[in-house]
């Protein structure tokens, strides 16, 4: 497995990916500088979480024309597995890798806080060690997690099974309770909560961890 | 030559802070104020000097970056 987290100014959730990578994937990830416009060859790319660029004009809006993320297209495109968590979801839709946005939440306070996420599907390489319908716990910290497509974009989500985490308790506004989204051919996948904060019971719990192990599974 | 670009979400999409900036006004005492909408204002000074390529370019911008088209609508308008 060879695997890469790309790293923003203000990206402050890499070294946490990082860790989580190594710990469970038993590899180091290439720490990739967002201002690198080569990529090495790499079977899986983690946009980690954070504040890219301040979140100025919108968030993940800078980030996503970083000089990186157009090989980083380009390799999601040719089927390269590619996850992005909170600011890097925010940064795929930005990216035109996956379809949405994400807005302020409904309530416009920041939510932190563990929540419960029911695994829509598991025919993913990101998600092959939960079970389909299963719940999970994982943590949001987020300001802008509100997820919104319009209605025909959200029928097509739907309609093509691309949910990969619906929210029992909608935390902040997401159409659809959508926590997070594949896209079509399911190589990318991006979500608000945070699997990597997940990898141990010392850290509140190890529900995050399988997803990593998914990807152990499937690289 | 100025560009003035307005950048604001479209209809049918939410727009909570306008929601909170129509709730406060009514604390306030201005009443009448029956929805707001909030958006970005921006001012870019162009080098260009055609009116036409300067509307081309700024288009362009506004597609690929000042504005994110799933959510927002923008306008654009050009100052000697």
């Amino acid at each position: 497995m060879k695997p890469a987290v790309i790293v923003f100014p203000a990206s402050n959730c890499d070294r946490d990916a990082a860790v989580a990578i190594e710990k469970i994937c038993g590899v180091k990830p290439l720490m990739v500088w967002h201002g690198d416009s080569t990529l090495p060859d790499v079977d899986l790319i983690v946009i980690p979480g954070g504040f890219s660029f301040g979140d100025y004009l919108r968030c993940g809006a800078m980030a996503a024309r970083s000089p990186v993320m157009r090989e980083v297209v380009d390799r999601a495109n040719k089927g390269t597995p590619v996850l992005g968590i909170c600011n890097g979801f925010q940064v795929l839709t930005e990216a035109g890798l996956l379809p949405g946005a994400l807005m302020m939440n409904a309530h416009l306070k920041f939510v932190c806080k563990d929540v419960a996420l029911k695994v829509e599907s598991n025919q993913s390489m990101f998600t092959s060690r939960y079970q389909a319908g299963e719940v999970v716990t994982y943590t949001v910290a987020h300001h802008e997690g509100n997820y919104f497509a319009d209605d025909a974009t959200l029928g097509e989500i739907e309609q093509n099974g691309q949910v990969a985490f619906r929210y029992l308790d909608n935390p902040n506004g997401a159409r659809n309770d959508i926590a997070g989204i594949f896209n079509r051919e399911r190589n990318v996948l991006g979500l608000m909560p945070h699997p990597e904060r997940m990898i141990e019971p010392d850290l509140g719990g190890a529900d995050g961890a399988r997803m990593f192990e998914s990807l152990v599974a499937s690289l | 030559m100025k560009a003035r670009v307005h950048v604001t979400l479209k209809s049918g999409v939410l727009d909570p802070q306008g929601r909170a900036i129509q709730h406060t006004l009514g604390s306030l005492g201005f009443g009448g104020v029956s929805d707001v909408r909030q958006g970005k204002y921006l001012e870019l000074d162009l080098a260009e000097t055609d009116r036409e390529a300067a509307e081309r370019s700024v288009k362009d911008m506004c597609e690929k970056l000042l504005a994110n088209t799933v959510i927002e609508n923008y306008s654009i308008d050009l100052v000697e």
